[in-house]
């Protein structure tokens, strides 16, 4: 007798082989990192690793995206920078006003951006290179490349301190909300295999009578806001907006994205492979900080970075061949 | 005679899943030879087995009587097996000297490559096959016949002793297929075996010596050309009665009830377009098939593409009864009640990443919506009723549809189609690149909801397909539509006397 749950756990792995690698290496790392340190599985270190991690994972949402139409964005680290300046100046007014605020500066660059791709037909890459180089110059000339305080009376401070529901700081509640909301615009609704297809084949879409320019106009506004929400949570977290943040943002996110298994060419992809890759990148430097802690090794933060990328590199080639053995079936 | 390859007894299985049973292929040096089998007949796994793609799992393969040896592609190189494949292997943006030296470049007393003599080796060695090309041009800035016959003079250049032509017509022009026949013949005469594979009859016919017939993993002759009729390698390919497929028709389309008629679907009056349509009109009705006739570069593709808005229109109008206004993007056409099932079925119709199910259901995503979300209920049950339905081959609807035969590709693309209730179905090429057996059954399938009141505009360059098709035939030249042929009554060479004729008119 086959055993009916069984089964099915099968035919799931079989059909999400791509990203099965950076499930099993980020269980693995949590499992590690439980039983080696004292405080890991603690309440205070798992809040404060999601509320210094959140922006990242909206962020390589985001760029999830636009990488499975097959595009790219590069001009997300200097939009979280650029917003984080903009959160900082409106934190006076209050999160109701500095939020949408943020999240909508975001929305315009990423507007820019689906203009220069999707009506000028700028390549992604160049296009929003180009806006990189702006939004960062954007964000220092506002800011006369200074750090911009915020303001600590306003209910702006709630954000990365208080707890939602008496259980979870805001930012990762919101955090959560956004992922989820991506999950279902991905997997459940036309829009979603929309994106897909155009990665996939954007001739093929375009004769379908799909609308390609409405996805790719969104993918790109999409990555936009997210990067906005994240440049919000920036400013939350350092009590600033930092102009100089978000250097070196844009690869990183798209290292969670490929670490999940989604394609570079598109066409293919996951939102919560994405967030496991995420967590699996900022879980090493919080395993890496434990092991200084132990007082036994003292790696400085540049060693971390070398360990980090070699890392990163292995559970890649570990994700490929746990893909292709899942596909023929040993699994 | 001893032969050049002999395979027998050959089994291969994936997974549990027998491919092949008791295949055998034998190749006589010098030999032209055909394999011929429905998709899923074993002709490619018993081809991969031969040029070290695939391991056999039992059975005997033999290279010039010696036991072979040969486990990866480049031993198969190295004993003087070259494939070339449908899909190119070559380096388009490179020149045709580096394409054909590639890894065997002439040096100079430095070490360094000597191009005087690459260029020189390399036009001596397209000479033989009668081609006078710029050596030092981009691969790429020729047509994929030239690219297609570098690729073959690189692999003889190498000493080949067998070249394998995987479907190396399907993307040719009738003129390139003559000058790609040629090449095989002068082949032969150097005593190089050609093992070749197509689709199309009519051509193992014009260069073949024999041929091997496999059918479910199976070969079930090898038969002298010659001595063989059509029909009998249909009939043998299909495993079924000879009589039986003649009383049926050779294709398809044919034997439906030609039933009057209905009101007009479909009106394009005088239309033009950028894209080198001059002037064509014509009419489709409910319930027929109407056929465009005509050259490669006569306007049918550029037809199609003007009616289904994806060429804006210069002049005329196009009335689509489904629609109040001008059809000018395929949304529009789309939600007019037009579907254009694509000639190129690789770049402008499957999206290879996704499954059976997404593919097919892509067109019709808007129906199949409640709230924003995509209905998977809805969409399961629709997708297990055409799998049924169009007897699609494959392992699950989740099957990624990249890893279909290209016949059953055809057959989801046509159920996505299909699915959306069309009015008017546009269909180029439907049955390109596809298997007999499979092909009879697409027109079966078109056939089938004709007579449920489809309209369809039939694009085929086999003129067969054409006459015994369609209700009535539009003549296309030059981008103008030039004279209507009626059913019944059309013959193939009416037809071609119809282009033809034109063409000497126009000549006058």
């Amino acid at each position: 007798m086959l055993d009916t749950t069984a089964f099915d756990l099968r035919r799931y792995i079989q059909g999400n082989n791509h990203s099965l690698g950076v499930w099993i290496t980020l269980i693995a790392l949590i499992v590690f990192g439980v039983m080696r340190y004292d405080n890991f599985g603690g309440s205070y270190n798992i809040s404060s690793f999601l509320n210094y991690n959140a922006m990242f994972i909206v962020i390589a949402v985001g760029m999830c995206f636009v990488i499975m139409t097959g595009g790219i964005d590069l001009s997300v680290g200097s939009v979280a920078a650029f917003t984080s300046v903009v959160a900082a100046y409106l934190s006076p007014y209050g999160i109701q006003v500095a939020l949408p605020g943020a999240v909508a500066a975001g929305l315009a660059i990423g507007g820019l951006n689906a203009f220069f791709v999707v009506a000028m037909r700028i390549p992604p890459f160049i296009a929003t290179l180009a806006t990189m180089l702006g939004a960062k110059g954007g964000a220092l000339v506002i800011s006369g490349a200074q750090t911009i305080s915020i303001d600590w009376t306003s209910n702006f401070t709630k954000l990365g301190l208080e707890k939602a529901f008496g259980i979870l700081p805001w930012t990762i509640v919101i955090t959560a909300i956004v992922v989820v909301g991506l999950w279902v615009l991905l997997e459940k609704t036309s829009l979603g295999r929309t994106v897909l297809a155009i990665g996939g084949g954007e001739d093929a879409s375009v004769m379908m009578g799909l609308n390609v320019t409405r996805a790719k106009v969104l993918v790109y506004v999409l990555s936009g806001g997210c990067a906005g929400m994240a440049g919000l949570f920036l400013a939350s977290g350092f009590g600033a907006g930092q102009p100089l943040e978000g250097v070196g943002w844009e690869l990183s996110a798209i290292a969670s994205v490929v670490v999940g298994g989604t394609l570079l060419t598109g066409g293919m992809g996951s939102i919560s492979a994405t967030v496991a890759g995420a967590l699996l990148l900022g879980l090493v430097f919080n395993i890496l900080n434990f092991e200084n802690g132990r007082g036994v090794i003292s790696l400085s933060a540049y060693w971390q970075m070398v360990i980090r990328g070699a890392f990163l590199f292995a559970v890649i080639v570990f994700q490929s061949r746990v893909a292709s053995t899942a596909k023929k079936g040993t699994i | 005679m001893q032969h050049l390859i002999e395979m027998s007894g050959i089994k291969k299985s994936f997974a549990g899943v027998v491919a092949l049973q008791n295949a055998n292929l034998h190749i006589a040096p010098g030999e032209v030879h055909a394999i011929i089998g429905q998709n899923g007949a074993g002709k490619s796994t018993l081809i991969k087995i031969l040029t070290g793609v695939y391991r056999r799992d039992a059975g005997e393969v033999t290279i010039n009587g010696t036991p072979s040896t040969v486990s990866t592609p480049r031993e198969a190189q190295d004993a003087g097996i070259a494939t070339i494949y449908q899909e190119l292997s070559l380096v388009p943006l490179r020149s045709v000297t580096e394409n054909v030296m590639m890894g065997y470049e002439p040096r100079t007393r430095f070490g360094t490559i000597d191009w005087k003599a690459a260029h020189k080796r390399t036009r001596e060695i397209l000479e033989r096959f009668g081609i006078d090309i710029d050596v030092k041009a981009q691969l790429g800035s020729y047509s994929t016949a030239i690219q297609q016959l570098v690729a073959i003079a690189r692999a003889v250049s190498l000493n080949a002793q067998l070249v394998i032509m995987d479907e190396a017509t399907s993307s040719l022009d009738d003129q390139e297929i003559e000058i790609l026949f040629s090449v095989v013949r002068e082949l032969k005469k150097e005593g190089v075996a050609v093992l070749y594979i197509s689709h199309f009859l009519d051509e193992l016919y014009q260069i073949c010596d024999r041929v091997t017939i496999m059918r479910d993993g199976q070969t079930v002759g090898q038969r002298v050309i010659s001595e063989t009729t059509k029909l009998g390698l249909i009939s043998e390919m299909l495993g079924r009665d000879p009589e039986e497929i003649e009383a049926a028709g050779m294709t398809g389309l044919g034997g439906g009830e030609k039933a009057e008629p209905g009101s007009s679907l479909f009106e394009a009056e005088n239309i033009s377009t950028a894209r080198g349509l001059k002037d064509v009109s014509l009419t489709l009705r409910k319930g027929e098939i109407v056929g465009l006739g005509g050259l490669l570069g006569s306007g049918r593709t550029e037809t199609a593409r003007a009616l289904f808005g994806l060429d804006g229109l210069k002049s005329g109008k196009i009335d689509a009864h489904g629609s109040s206004g001008q059809i000018g993007t395929p949304a529009e056409a789309i939600a007019a009640g037009v579907g254009f099932l694509t000639e190129d079925r690789k770049r402008e119709g499957i999206v290879p990443h996704m499954s059976v199910r997404e593919n097919m259901t892509l067109a019709l995503l808007p129906k199949l919506k409640t709230m924003g979300m995509v209905d998977r209920k809805r969409e399961t049950e629709l997708v297990e009723r055409f799998i049924k339905s169009l007897g699609i081959k494959t392992s699950g609807m989740e099957q990624p549809i990249r890893e279909l035969s290209g016949g059953n590709q055809q057959k989801v693309l046509l159920a996505r189609w299909l699915a959306l209730e069309p009015e008017v179905l546009i269909l180029d090429e439907p049955t390109r690149g596809v298997d007999v057996g499979a092909k009879f059954e697409i027109q079966s399938i078109i056939r089938e909801y004709v007579d449920k009141g489809l309209g369809v505009l039939l694009i085929s360059s086999e003129f067969e397909e054409l006459v015994e098709g369609a209700d009535r035939i539009v003549v296309l030249r030059d981008g103008f539509s030039i004279t209507e042929l009626e059913n019944p009554g059309v013959t193939e060479e009416a037809l071609i006397a119809a282009i033809a004729h034109h063409h000497e008119e126009a000549a006058a």
